[in-house]
């Protein structure tokens, strides 16, 4: 190669390798491969040469062109890597600092284990029914079997609000939902299968009562519905809302004037660690018991042909031996800390399917 | 009720321990509350004699005794510091791994300087039995060893307390729960006969009966010349072990057969009624004190017993103090009556008197007993206190009690889900004293005891008004059939246990069930977790509140106000959950929490009745975070949260129109109605009004919104059209329109989206400005228009057709000018 062309060569390369930005690399570009550069200048003039020399000469400048133009290139893509590494080190932030805060919103521990009630017994073919909070006195009372003077209406300190006009009826609080349960027998043909979730008023208040609280009751109307069912029913249903296939269960006889045989229904538990399902004491539940033939009467529903199991539970207080809750009052106190404690994500709602 | 083991026993003939006993109440529905039993912590003490007592080689102070304490225990050395361990002194002796519970130490078998012990010698403070420490306690001379010391001194006599339900007043005596558990299997109920005292004169005192709806029959007789005082130890024993206080033997007397018989009883001082002659019949108004001390005034509905001088005792409730019986009593007549269970209750609630009298009648006495306890009761009196008895005096006669219930057997199984051989059906029933009257292989029919007032009682309905009298007259002779039949059920299978029932599970009514929420139910939950996820917290709060707080939200009509409320401050039933949540958030504001979001969905009350109201409140700030400054809550996200419920419940969200005339409790210029057409009100949504939050301690705005979710129309369920989705890029256009200060931005978009019907998909407010760079009294809202082709691209006379649409649609409606062209 003659002197000419390595000097060239030499040269610009010492320029890429001093380029040390775009515009200072351009420069060495165009004052080589522009119109007006030094390599563009020697590949004019072999138009003026001798083919002979032409041939020699035009090689050899080919060659020197592609070397420099891969190495400018090259310095070209080395100069971009460098200029993006130090917009990426300018751009570094501490990503440590926190993502931008969201308040976390949740479902009362109430809600949740009506919802999981409601996927529990629906599993059944339960239907969820509603009713008035405040109802007469026959649908709470009378209507189930409990006159006035009967001794178990004194059990149950109730709330009275003023007569309606015209009704004459007195009107009550509900003291349990079973007033939903008259209203099903009333409205609907049997077959029936609800459950009636619900607040309920008693005037009592101290540490473990409350003038508001919530109930569950159930109610299963059908021919040749025994208590064999009663007690499948509830085994099952207890089960599974303590997530506890062999809780043991345990049917004691009772009395409430709107059922017979009645039964309370206790459940395994140690007394010592308040843990459910073990430890060799009973704690009660719930009560049930096959719904009363003047119950099923007073509904119009001949007891000679339907007949079926009533049931009723503490929302509160199967909320709180499932979760450990140790006060009933917290509640309805509205703490955002035990709200925020005890709540439950609206993202993962009671599916039977996902598990409970 | 409350009985001891020693007293069950007098009636029940069994070997049964106080475990196997409660276990078999609580099968058959005596549920036991409590046991208390003082001889199990010192079952392991026993009786026992100090053989020779030696002094200790190593100690002064102390005695190496050889103890015989029985079988396993006869030779045993013990090391012991009492002065008193002499040779041949009867103690108590307490093996090694006794549990002391007067010095909470466990006994170790060790050696003492250098002597072997093998055991304690024992004081009674050592047992928790008493104060006097002068060394170990001496048992008398000739005490056999080995025995249970508990049993020894008397005081393995176990209480069990259990809950009685309102149907079993059979159960309120000792004898009714013997008689429950000999039924179930538990050993032999011993026979009961009153023996007869031979009357010996007329009684001064008689009855005449003015009340016969109050009280069919009522006995009595005097017993004279009696001395009353101090009952005997026994029967002092036994009332204390069940919590009633000894006062003398009389009353003590009465006391013990209402819990032994359940027989309520009434002792007079004969010689204080006055004119001989004692009257049942209605009170009048008057005024008389009680045994308790107590002044009652009684109404013509109560049953009273009345002397010459005026009223005496409240029947079967509780006596007078002035015809009391007192230690002075000589001539005490003895009141044996059957009053009308309704009557008791009703008086005893009214009076608010409680005692263990009204108890058991307004459950239900034995119809039968009267006579055979008055003999028993006499007989008693006699034997403590002396005396001879009258002949027998009463008024009225014996009820017929008598009922009869049947069974068809089949029925066990078919109600109770257990079959149950007809036999031992049979069996049960007769046991509990129910005598077969009728018997074949299909049914039976027995007599109902006297005792058990709540089989086959009297067929009380209380039917819906509005059934048909046909289904009526159907229902209630369906329950007259088998309403006996199912008290006889529930007998058989309580005393099998229930336990004994295989439980079967509900047969399915669909292999897949199907929902167990209505649509309408269902949106309670979905407005729950749509709050819940935009980050407000859920809260469930009392449905009243002091009426002064709940008026401060709505209207608070005297027919929601509770007559007799738990306290004051919970009196009215609230209007709607934004009363519980501004307590709340002033609650947490207080407590150091004022950044929240909290959220009910619950029911508000109305002169119209109960509705169910989605209601939130938010107050303080978004959290501070870097690059973002703490910006306090406004009402717009109140309208974002409303909003956002009823998109999710599928409202239909471009229909809902905004006015400012929202209630009283919301800032008035910063607060609206959500509607849907003229007359539906969705919600309410706001600033809360300055004047709630004044004295609450919060500072800083609180917003929220309530909406009312029976008003939300059901999305229509219709099928919906598949989605246009054009090829052809959307096209955008802003306009900056000056209207009047008071036109509202909603009628501005309403125009302008009815401008054109087939090319605007989207209009959307992106800017209000108010200043002076538009004319006073005016301001300048930005408007996006999109344009959504669907045939080809929209060319710039299309786009300007549009435009020009929207501009005249906006300034015919809104009177609106284009910016820079007014």
């Amino acid at each position: 190669m003659s002197d000419d062309l390595e000097i060239l060569r030499q040269e610009t390369l010492a320029a890429l390798a001093g380029a040390g930005d775009r515009r200072e690399w351009d420069a060495v570009r165009v004052g080589t491969l522009g119109k007006s550069g030094r390599l563009t200048g020697l590949l004019k003039e072999l138009g003026r040469m001798s083919p002979e020399e032409r041939k020699l000469r035009g090689g050899a400048l080919n060659r020197l062109r592609d070397d420099l133009s891969r190495a400018i290139e090259e310095r070209g893509a080395e100069i971009e890597a460098a200029i993006l590494n130090a917009r990426l080190a300018a751009e570094r932030v501490d990503v440590t600092l926190p993502a931008r805060p969201e308040s976390q919103g949740s479902i009362h521990p109430i809600s949740r284990t009506m919802e999981e009630m409601a996927a529990i017994f629906g599993a059944m073919g339960f239907k969820v029914a509603e009713g008035p909070d405040i109802e007469t006195d026959w649908h709470n009372f009378s209507a189930l079997n409990t006159p006035d003077h009967h001794p178990a209406r004194t059990d149950q300190d109730t709330f009275y609000l003023p007569a309606g006009q015209g009704s004459g009826r007195e009107r009550v609080l509900r003291t349990q939902t079973s007033g939903v349960q008259i209203r099903t027998m009333l409205g609907e043909e049997p077959p029936i299968r609800i459950i009636a979730p619900g607040r309920t008023y008693r005037a009592d208040h101290d540490a473990t009562h409350s003038p508001m609280f919530h109930q569950c009751e159930g109610l299963v109307i059908d021919r040749g519905i025994t208590l064999a069912h009663l007690k499948g029913c509830l085994t099952d249903f207890l089960r599974a809302y303590f997530g506890q296939p062999s809780l043991p269960v345990r049917f004691r006889a009772s009395y409430f004037p709107f059922t017979e045989p009645s039964m309370e229904v206790d459940i395994g538990w140690s007394r010592k660690t308040g843990e459910i399902g073990g430890g060799g004491d009973w704690l009660e539940v719930l009560g049930s018991g096959m719904v009363h033939p003047r119950v099923l009467a007073n509904c119009g529903l001949d007891p000679r042909e339907w007949q079926g199991f009533a049931f009723g539970m503490g929302i509160e207080r199967l909320t709180m031996l499932r979760h450990g809750i140790p006060d009933l009052r917290s509640f309805y106190e509205s703490d955002v800390r035990w709200l925020r404690h005890y709540g439950s994500s609206p993202l993962s709602p009671a599916l039977l399917h996902e598990g409970l | 009720m409350k009985f001891t083991l020693s007293w069950l026993r007098d009636h029940l003939d069994t070997s049964a321990t106080v475990d196997e006993i409660c276990a078999k109440l609580n099968t058959i529905g005596l549920e036991v509350e409590g046991v208390e039993d003082p001889g199990a912590t010192l079952a392991p003490f026993r009786t026992a004699r100090i053989i020779e007592a030696v002094q200790h080689p190593n100690a002064d102070r102390l005695r190496v005794c050889r103890v015989d304490a029985g079988p396993g225990f006869e030779e045993v050395q013990v090391v012991c510091g009492a002065p008193n361990a002499r040779t041949g002194l009867s103690v108590i002796f307490a093996p090694p791994g006794t549990w002391v519970p007067g010095s909470d130490i466990t006994i170790k078998a060790g050696s003492i300087r250098g002597e072997a012990s093998g055991g304690m010698l024992c004081s009674l403070r050592e047992l928790g039995l008493g104060e006097d420490h002068d060394g170990i306690a001496e048992l008398p001379e000739g005490t056999p060893t080995g025995q249970s010391y508990a049993d020894f001194a008397g005081l393995n006599d176990p209480v069990i307390e259990i809950a009685v339900t309102p149907n079993r007043g059979d159960a309120l005596a000792v004898r009714g729960i013997a008689r429950d558990l000999a039924a179930a299997g538990l050993g032999h109920l011993r026979p009961w006969l009153a023996e007869t005292v031979e009357g010996t004169f007329d009684s001064p005192v008689t009855w005449a009966n003015d009340f016969p709806e109050a009280c069919t029959w009522v006995l009595g007789r005097t017993v004279r010349g009696v001395r009353n005082g101090p009952s005997p130890d026994w029967l002092q024993k036994r009332l204390r072990a069940i919590g009633l206080r000894p006062i003398s033997a009389l009353v003590d007397i009465t006391n013990f057969f209402a819990f032994d018989l359940g027989r309520p009883l009434h002792v007079f001082d004969a010689d204080r009624v006055t004119g001989g002659r004692l009257t049942v019949c209605r009170g009048a108004g008057e005024s008389f004190r009680t045994l308790d001390g107590r002044d009652i005034v009684v109404s013509p509905e109560d049953c009273v017993i009345a002397d010459a001088a005026g009223v005496q005792s409240l029947a079967g409730i509780m006596g007078g103090e002035a015809t009391g019986a007192t230690d002075e009593t000589t001539n005490v007549f003895v009141e044996c009556a059957l009053f009308d269970p309704v009557r008791i209750a009703l008086s005893g609630r009214r009076l608010s008197l409680h005692s263990d009298a009204r108890h058991r009648f307004e459950r239900g006495v034995d119809q039968a007993l009267p006579v055979a306890a008055l003999e028993a009761a006499t007989r008693m009196i006699v034997e403590l206190c002396g005396g001879e008895a009258s002949e027998v005096v009463s008024a009225g006669e014996a009820p017929a009690w008598q009922r009869e219930a049947h069974l068809r057997f089949a029925r066990i199984a078919g109600l109770g889900g257990l079959d149950v051989p007809a036999d031992e059906a049979v069996a049960s029933l007769e046991a509990l004293g129910f005598e077969v009257r009728e018997r074949d292989d299909a049914r039976v029919v027995v007599d109902v005891p006297s005792w058990r007032n709540d089989i086959a009682m009297k067929m009380v309905l209380d039917q819906a008004p509005d059934l048909s009298a046909e289904r009526a007259f159907a229902a209630a002779e369906g329950a007259v059939a088998v309403d006996s039949e199912c008290d006889l059920i529930e007998e058989i299978l309580r005393l099998r246990g229930l336990d004994s029932i295989p439980p079967v599970s509900l047969p399915a009514l669909s292999a897949v069930p199907l929902p167990a929420l209505t649509p309408r139910q269902t949106r309670t939950a979905t407005a729950r977790r749509v709050l819940a996820a935009r980050g407000l917290m859920e809260t469930v709060a009392y449905s009243f509140a002091a009426q002064e707080a709940c008026a401060r939200f709505g209207a608070v009509p005297e027919s929601l106000r509770l007559l007799n409320p738990i306290a004051a401050d919970l009196d009215q039933m609230r209007p709607t959950p934004l009363v519980n949540l501004l307590a709340a958030v002033e609650r947490n504001t207080a407590r150091g929490y004022p950044d929240l979001g909290l959220f009910e969905v619950g029911p508000g009350f109305g002169e119209g009745g109960q509705s169910q109201i989605a209601a939130a409140l938010r107050s303080g700030h978004a959290p501070r975070a870097p690059g973002r400054p703490a910006d306090p809550v406004d009402l717009w996200d109140a309208k974002a949260d409303a909003l956002a419920i009823l998109a999710a419940l599928g409202a239909p969200i471009e229909g809902i129109s905004v006015t400012a005339d929202a209630p009283g409790h919301y800032h008035p210029g910063r607060s609206g109605v959500l509607r849907q057409g003229p007359k539906i009100v969705l919600g309410v949504f706001g600033q809360l009004h300055p004047a709630l939050l004044a004295g609450r301690g919060l500072d800083r705005p609180v917003v929220g919104f309530e909406l009312f979710l029976d008003a939300i129309p059901d999305p229509k369920r219709r099928r919906r059209a598949a989605p246009e989705l054009s090829p052809f890029q959307p096209v955008q256009r802003d306009f900056a329109f000056v209207v009047g200060r008071d036109v509202t931005a909603e009628s501005v978009l309403r125009a302008a989206r009815g401008a054109e019907r087939t090319l605007i998909s989207a209009v959307r407010l992106f800017d209000v400005y108010e200043g002076d760079k538009v004319p006073e009294g005016s301001k300048s809202l930005g408007v996006e228009v999109t344009l959504q082709p669907t045939r080809g691209s929209l060319t710039d006379a299309e786009i300007d057709a549009v435009s020009g649409a929207v501009v005249a649609a906006v300034q015919k409606a809104c009177g609106a000018v284009l910016r820079g062209e007014g």
